[in-house]
Parts: structure tokens; C-alpha cells; sequence
């Protein structure tokens, strides 16, 4: 029972951060129906961000919760402004200028833009792990004692509160702002909304814009929670993301979290009770599985044939 | 050329569009190019760059302004002329085989002519050669699936490592010879792709494209694990080499040299190993050109266009669609075993994801359905690949940036005409975007 406990703080908290970047995949294939390959390596992009901001305020657990609580923020905040831009940009250079073409086309830039980023970012950067000291430390006892101790660190409570606050403020952002509608609109029509005066290239742009910021929160919580990162950790995440975002239902912002969060779990609980080797296989056997028998995924809306 | 477009405003204009790019630049490389994390003993240390992210700022500035300036400007002009209607312009059926048939040429003349005109890179050009070839015939038989099924596959490679580790295995634990696993493990590659290929054969577009690439990972994830059978992350080694209809290319008495009376080079295997997968390659080419006047072949194409159209004349969607897959996954299983017979050692390291996207690549980058295409995309990139050696890390970087660009400059591909296999009356090429390809009814 304490394990099963433990297991499921666990898996929630990696599901949140799945389901952070399911989101940035789900929004861009409602609203332009294709797959951004490059997502993942635009959360990897986040978090290296995130990682030279604490480096260069030289942060470590030794600050004071004062200063590292503000260089959290910091790191956030710039590490979301910037991967925006990034976000923008990838969309600007690799996906407009294809817009309307046949599906393949962006799907094969969006493959070469994530080549670009992680070698851009090995090239730049190195390609060695870069390690960073725990920042957040401690954690609260909850029940049990001894090996059986179940835990939550405060690691864990920050990145579930951050999550929840984001999602909180997006669905408020999708659902009552003028965006939230155009961004609606041109999901459900593009020509329509183009007709009632929504410039649907901005909104385009500005659906990117916000799936990459959330990938750099994303990227944040993953570097401080696992504190080693490299080029390479956008593909797998990016992966098991889009599994996620497939799981939810694409399309559907509460399936992306959703799924976020069963991929979360099913990877931790196959971990932590079978094997760890084997833990891919069981997240992508249960979204083979789920798609033959609701294609459409758990939220999702069917599609229907249009003839 | 801003003159005659209105005087300052363009240039203006062009300087402002220049300058926002400048500065997105800068905000783009000021963290990833500016600040380097340097790992030393006392933890991460940032190293600063900035006369390299002032000159990214600059060149993007520069590039964006000449850009506007000189070439956008008659761009302009020639979306204007692109817009309209294009003509169906009769077809050349003969530039296409000619140019087929005079590659063929070189390909089979590459190994007698090389030794006469480079002879220092003799070895080296006929092992690019081996590789591009290998990339051609898993480009061709990627195309069955993509290009003329009409089926995104993302995860090619799983049959492509079928194929390698069957025949290493078989080679290895039964002592089988490479022509009698070359077809096993065409047949078993085959297998698994009906197996793989049944359950997911109902989804369509992205979804079967998200689905074989998880696949395309377990198969990876399979290998790498499983130490018993696969050896795991050490891969398999001492593969056996394919021998010359039993003879094999070594130094003994009964070896390929001495039965011919040569003089043993280690050439002669290279030799024997570029025209085995040229005669491979050239298997799947027939092969997939007569499927194509087949009935089958004529239910793919027609499958790709529209499947619902065929579920109402009464093709079987089902049997339709698992003919390809498994067809082309027998194609990629040949290859693989080509692969391991080629290398003698094998690992999960050369089945990855990233295998699949060049593949993928160079179909689409070819022109879908265009065989000629995935030849010409093959050369390109993988010959391209290896021109930029010298280049070292920067390769991938490059290879990356190409590919984007090539999309960008024809998105239908780099052959984008297309002669139907059934045709009314009068043989005329078609535009490639009248075709539906690569969406996965």
C-alpha cells in the first residue's frame, strides 16, 4: 500500500510534466492538423534555458528559500519568453511557408527542424550531460515509517501546484479570452474565421507561442526534478508526450493532461512493479491498444467521414 | 529594383522587417550561443560568447536585408506566375527512363571504371556507393507503403532491424548461409509486418503514423533489452560474410581469388557486396513497377485516393492495405540483411527513430511515388551527407537545415510530375498535387 502510494506521487508528478508538453502538441494539431516533431526539442530548448539562468545567478540550495523561490521565477519567466520566440520562430521558418501544401511536407521539416535543434543545442552547448545540485530539497513524511516511508518532496508539490496553476490559467485563457476564442475558431474553420476577420496567421503564430511556453515550464520542472539534462531528452519526452497527447484525445486540451498523466503512471507503476527496461513498451502497447479499440482516444471527438 | 517598387517605403520597410529579424536573432542565440555551460569540479561554470551571438545577429540582419531587398521582391513576382492555373503540359516519357537507364549504367559500370580514374578513393566511393544504394532500395520499398498505399509509416526501420537480426541470428545459431536467409528474412520482416500491420491497419493519417513509430521504438526497446537472443546493447558481432556462391572471399585455396586464378584483394568483396545490392535494389524496382500493373497494385493507388470509393466498388481495405505493408516491410527486411551481411556487426544503435526520418526524407523529399525521385533524393542527401564530412559536428546540422530547405523550395518533392499507372485514351503526366499521398485514409 505505502508502495502503490509512493509509486502514484510519483507518477503523478512526471505526468504533469508530460501533460505540460502534450498540450503544446494537441493545440498545434487541432488548429493545423499536423505533428510539430520539433516540440520535444523545443522542451529541451526550454530547459537548457532554464539551467544557464540558474547557472548564471549561481543558485544553489545553500541561497536561501528566499532567493531560490525568485530564481525559479526568474528562470521561468525567461526561460517562457525565450522559448517562445523559438516556438515563433520554428513556425515562421519551417511550417508557414508550407501552409496548404500537401500533409507530408510540414511533417517533414518539423523532422528536420528537431535535427537542427539538437544539434544546434550539442553544437552550442556540448554534448555532455549537464549536471545541476539540487535546488529544492526536503519533503514531508506522509505515512508509514522506515523502508515503507511515503513521501512527497517539495519538489514534487511544486511542480503538481505549477501545473495545476497553468492549467487553471490556460483553460481560463482558452475559454474566456478574444484568443481563446479565435484560437477556437480557427480550429474549428480557418477559412470561416478567416471570413469573420480573425487574422488566422497571428493566431496560428500565438497557438505556437503558448505551446512553447508551456514546454519551457515543462523544461524547467524536469531539469530541477531530475537535475541532469542533454540534447537529446526532447526526442523521448517529445515522444511519450505526443503518446500522451494520442491518448487524450487529440485536440482536447483536458485529454492532453489527462493523458499526460495515465502515461505518467503507467511508466512509473510498470517501473516500479515489473521492470524499468520494459516501461516504453508498456506506455506504447497501451496507446496502440487504446487507439485500435477508441481511435479517436479517450476525450477526443470522433471523427466523422465526410464523403 | 526598391526604385521602381515605390522609392524609400520598400526600403524602409525592407530595413525595419531586417531589423526585427536581427533582433529575434539575438534573442534567440543570446542564451544558447551567448552563456555555455561548462561542467568543472566545482559544478556547471557559464563560459560568455558574445562576439559570436553579435554575429549572428549581424548575418541575419545582412542576410534578411539582401534578401528583401534584391531577391523577395521578385519573388513576388513569381508567386504571381505560379499562381495561375498550371498547364498540363504533355509528358516526356522518355527523359525519365533515359536518365533511369544511364544511372542504371553507372551504377553497374561504377566498380570497372573507379579503379581507372580515382584510384587512391577507389574503396572509399564504392562503400558510399553501397550506402546510397542501400538507401535507394529502403527508399523504394518505403515508397510502396507511403507512396503508392498512401500509408504514413514512421517506424520503416523495426523491418529493417527485422531483417538484419534475422539473419544474424539465423547465420549465427544455424550456421545457415546468406542465400538462404536472404529470403527468411525477407519472409519473417514480412510476417511482422502483417502482425504489426493488422491491428493498426484501422486507424488512419497520424494516428497510424504515431503507431508505427511506437513500433517502431518497441521493436528498439525489444532489442536492446533482451541480452539472451540479442546481445543487448553490445549488438551481435562476426556475422558471416556472404560467400560467391560458396566461395568465400579469403586468402585460402579454395576462396574466390584462387578459383578464379586473381590475386587476393580484400577489393573483391566490396565489389561482390556494391553489385549485390545493386541486384537487390533492382529487384525491389521490378518488382514494385509489375506490382503496379497488377490488380493489387492498381487497388493501392486507388486505395490512396480514395478509400472509401474503394470499400464501395468492393476492394478489401483490409487485405489492400496488409499486402503493402507486408511487401514493404519484405523489402526493408532484405535490406537489413543486407545490412548485416555488409557490416558483420550489428547493434540497436542503427535501428533508431532517426533511421526512419531519412528514410521517410528521402522518400518525400524524392516526390512520393517517383522512384527516379528516391534515387536523385538518396544521392543528394546521403552523398550530400558524406561531401560535408570534414565538417564533423556540424554535419547533422547541415543535413538538418537541407532538409528543411529542400521542403520549403519544392514541397512536393524534387520530382513532382506524375505519369498514372491507368490512363484514358492519351498518356499525360499529372502534377503532383492532384495526387493524394502519404494521408492514410
Amino acid at each position: 500500500m505505502e508502495y502503490f502510494l509512493q509509486q502514484l506521487i510519483n507518477g503523478i508528478t512526471l505526468g504533469s510534466i508530460y501533460g505540460l508538453i502534450a498540450i503544446g502538441y494537441t493545440m498545434v494539431y487541432g488548429i493545423i492538423g499536423m505533428i510539430n516533431f520539433a516540440h520535444g526539442d523545443v522542451f529541451m530548448v526550454g530547459s537548457f534555458i532554464s539551467l544557464i539562468v540558474f547557472v548564471a545567478l549561481g543558485l544553489s540550495a545553500a541561497s536561501g528559500i528566499g532567493s531560490v523561490a525568485l530564481g525559479i521565477l526568474a528562470a521561468l519567466l525567461v526561460s517562457m519568453l525565450l522559448t517562445s520566440v523559438w516556438g515563433w520562430t520554428i513556425e515562421r521558418i519551417a511550417y508557414r511557408p508550407l501552409r496548404g501544401s500537401f500533409r507530408l511536407a510540414p511533417l517533414i521539416t518539423a523532422i528536420g527542424m528537431s535535427i537542427v535543434l539538437q544539434n544546434f543545442v550539442q553544437i552550442s552547448q556540448g554534448a555532455r550531460v549537464k549536471p545541476l545540485e539540487p535546488l529544492v530539497s526536503g519533503g514531508y513524511a506522509i505515512m508509514g515509517t522506515g523502508a515503507s516511508l511515503v513521501q512527497v518532496s517539495n519538489m514534487q508539490i511544486l511542480i503538481v501546484v505549477v501545473t495545476v496553476v497553468l492549467m487553471i490559467g490556460f483553460t481560463m485563457l482558452i475559454s474566456k479570452t478574444s484568443l481563446g476564442r479565435a484560437q477556437r475558431a480557427c480550429e474549428q474553420d480557418r477559412r470561416m474565421a478567416a471570413l469573420l476577420g480573425i487574422d488566422v496567421d497571428r493566431t496560428i503564430s500565438l497557438t505556437f507561442v503558448m505551446g512553447a511556453a508551456l514546454a519551457a515550464v515543462a523544461g524547467t520542472m524536469f531539469v530541477l526534478y531530475y537535475g541532469v539534462i542533454d540534447f537529446f531528452i526532447g526526442f523521448v519526452a517529445g515522444v511519450k508526450a505526443f503518446t500522451a497527447a494520442v491518448l487524450g484525445g487529440i485536440g482536447s486540451l483536458p485529454g492532453a493532461m489527462l493523458g499526460g498523466l495515465l502515461i505518467g503512471l503507467i511508466e512509473t507503476f510498470w517501473s516500479g512493479y515489473f521492470t524499468v527496461e520494459y516501461k516504453d513498451v508498456a506506455a506504447f502497447s497501451i496507446l496502440a491498444i487504446v487507439l485500435i479499440f477508441m481511435p479517436s482516444g479517450l476525450l477526443g471527438r470522433p471523427e466523422i467521414e465526410k464523403v | 529594383m526598391a526604385a521602381a517598387t515605390g522609392g524609400g517605403g520598400a526600403v524602409g520597410a525592407a530595413l525595419r522587417d531586417a531589423s526585427i529579424a536581427g533582433l529575434i536573432a539575438l534573442g534567440l542565440s543570446i542564451f544558447m550561443i551567448g552563456l555555455r555551460t561548462e561542467a568543472t569540479a566545482g559544478g556547471l561554470t557559464i563560459a560568455t560568447r558574445w562576439p559570436a551571438v553579435a554575429l549572428v545577429g549581424v548575418v541575419v540582419f545582412g542576410g534578411r536585408l539582401l534578401m528583401n531587398l534584391f531577391v523577395w521582391q521578385s519573388a513576388q513576382r513569381a508567386t504571381a506566375r505560379a499562381a495561375r492555373p498550371a498547364k498540363a503540359t504533355r509528358s516526356v516519357p522518355w527523359l525519365g527512363k533515359a536518365f533511369g537507364i544511364a544511372m542504371l549504367a553507372l551504377a553497374v559500370a561504377l566498380p570497372v571504371l573507379l579503379p581507372q580514374l580515382m584510384p587512391d578513393k577507389n574503396r572509399y566511393v564504392l562503400d558510399l556507393g553501397i550506402l546510397v544504394l542501400t538507401y535507394v532500395m529502403l527508399g523504394w520499398g518505403l515508397n510502396i507503403v507511403v507512396g503508392l498505399a498512401g500509408l504514413l509509416d514512421l517506424g520503416y526501420v523495426a523491418f529493417y532491424a527485422v531483417g538484419a537480426y534475422s539473419y544474424a541470428l539465423l547465420a549465427l545459431n544455424f550456421d545457415l548461409s546468406f542465400w538462404a536467409c536472404l529470403p527468411l528474412a525477407g519472409l519473417l520482416a514480412a510476417t511482422w509486418g502483417v502482425v504489426l500491420g493488422f491491428p493498426v491497419l484501422r486507424l488512419r493519417g497520424d494516428y497510424l503514423a504515431i503507431v508505427t513509430l511506437a513500433f517502431g521504438e518497441i521493436i528498439r526497446v525489444v532489442l536492446l533489452n533482451w541480452f539472451t537472443v540479442t546481445g543487448g546493447p553490445d549488438g551481435l558481432s562476426r556475422i558471416p560474410r556472404p560467400s560467391f556462391f560458396g566461395l568465400e572471399f579469403d586468402r585460402s585455396d579454395a576462396g574466390f581469388a584462387a578459383f578464379f586464378g586473381l590475386e587476393f584483394s580484400p577489393m573483391h568483396r566490396i565489389v561482390f557486396l556494391y553489385y549485390l545490392i545493386l541486384a537487390l535494389a533492382m529487384l525491389t524496382f521490378v518488382v514494385t513497377n509489375r506490382l503496379r500493373r497488377l490488380p493489387v497494385g492498381r487497388a493501392w493507388e486507388a486505395l490512396r485516393e480514395d478509400e472509401i470509393a474503394c470499400r464501395s466498388l468492393g476492394l478489401n481495405t483490409t487485405t489492400t492495405k496488409l499486402s503493402a505493408f507486408s511487401i514493404g516491410a519484405m523489402f526493408g527486411g532484405f535490406a537489413g540483411a543486407f545490412f548485416a551481411t555488409r557490416q558483420g556487426f550489428i547493434s540497436p544503435e542503427s535501428f533508431t527513430f532517426i533511421e526512419s526520418a531519412v528514410i521517410l526524407a528521402i522518400v518525400v523529399l524524392g516526390g512520393l511515388g517517383s522512384q527516379i525521385g528516391v534515387v536523385i533524393a538518396a544521392l543528394v542527401m546521403i552523398g550530400g551527407f558524406e561531401v560535408f564530412r570534414n565538417l564533423e559536428e556540424y554535419r547533422m546540422l547541415v543535413f538538418g537545415v537541407s532538409m528543411v530547405l529542400i521542403m520549403i523550395w519544392k514541397p512536393r518533392g524534387l520530382i513532382s510530375r506524375r505519369v498514372p499507372t491507368v490512363f484514358l485514351k492519351e498518356r499525360k503526366a499529372i502534377d503532383a498535387s492532384m495526387v493524394a499521398q502519404g494521408e492514410g485514409h
